[in-house]
């Protein structure tokens, strides 16, 4: 069990920008996963996928590390975001893409890449 | 959903707009909206945090089954 932590937390603080999901960016299993991947793909995000929905804990550990309840969850270098909500009202004003740059760096979209990475 | 309003009331007795959408018409599919002080001079994740502290019990026990938030400040 706190392997499975370590593993969540190592991908929180080492990803650019790390996306919790229900399902891949291929299979969205949630209208809200899908609203966080728009907002992050509209800003040229690079998004580290994790889906969380092959074992229950990946949510549970994730929800205890974060101190957030809700899947999807949204971390740029290790700093909560928000759900989808948030990432979404962050993309419409454009502070998503204000805070990329500060933290990824200007040319964050060059890196843009997306991987799915398994926990 | 009354019983979302009554939850949220209970925990920002000062807001200034408090609503609750039941997107869906099924009695799961949420969206509350909160403008309140005790937004003031939160991020947008501390904010959210408030409204899911005031439903947790309702998140916990399966009758939001999908919740989207909109808060503000009043500042």
């Amino acid at each position: 069990m706190s392997e499975l932590k370590d593993r969540i937390q190592d991908v929180i603080e080492n990803e650019p920008v790390a996306l919790f999901m229900k399902g891949t960016p291929d299979l969205v299993m949630c209208g809200n996963s899908q609203r966080a991947i728009d907002a992050l793909r509209g800003a040229g995000a690079p998004i580290t996928v994790v889906n969380i929905l092959p074992d229950p804990a990946i949510r549970q550990e994730l929800s205890a590390i974060s101190g957030w309840p809700t899947i999807p969850q949204v971390f740029i270098k290790g700093e909560l975001i928000g759900g989808a909500d948030i990432a979404e009202e962050l993309a419409a004003s454009g502070e998503l893409e204000h805070k990329l740059s500060e933290k990824l760096g200007e040319n964050y979209r060059g890196r843009a890449v997306q991987k799915v990475i398994p926990l | 959903m009354e019983r979302l309003e009554t939850l949220l009331r209970r925990a920002f007795p000062d807001a200034s707009d408090l609503r609750v959408v039941d997107r869906t018409g099924t009695g799961d599919h949420f969206h509350v909206l909160v403008q309140a002080a005790a937004m003031n001079g939160l991020s947008l994740v501390e904010q959210h945090k408030l409204v899911y502290a005031a439903l947790s019990e309702p998140l916990r026990d399966g009758t939001i089954h999908e919740l989207r938030i909109s808060t503000k400040g009043t500042a």
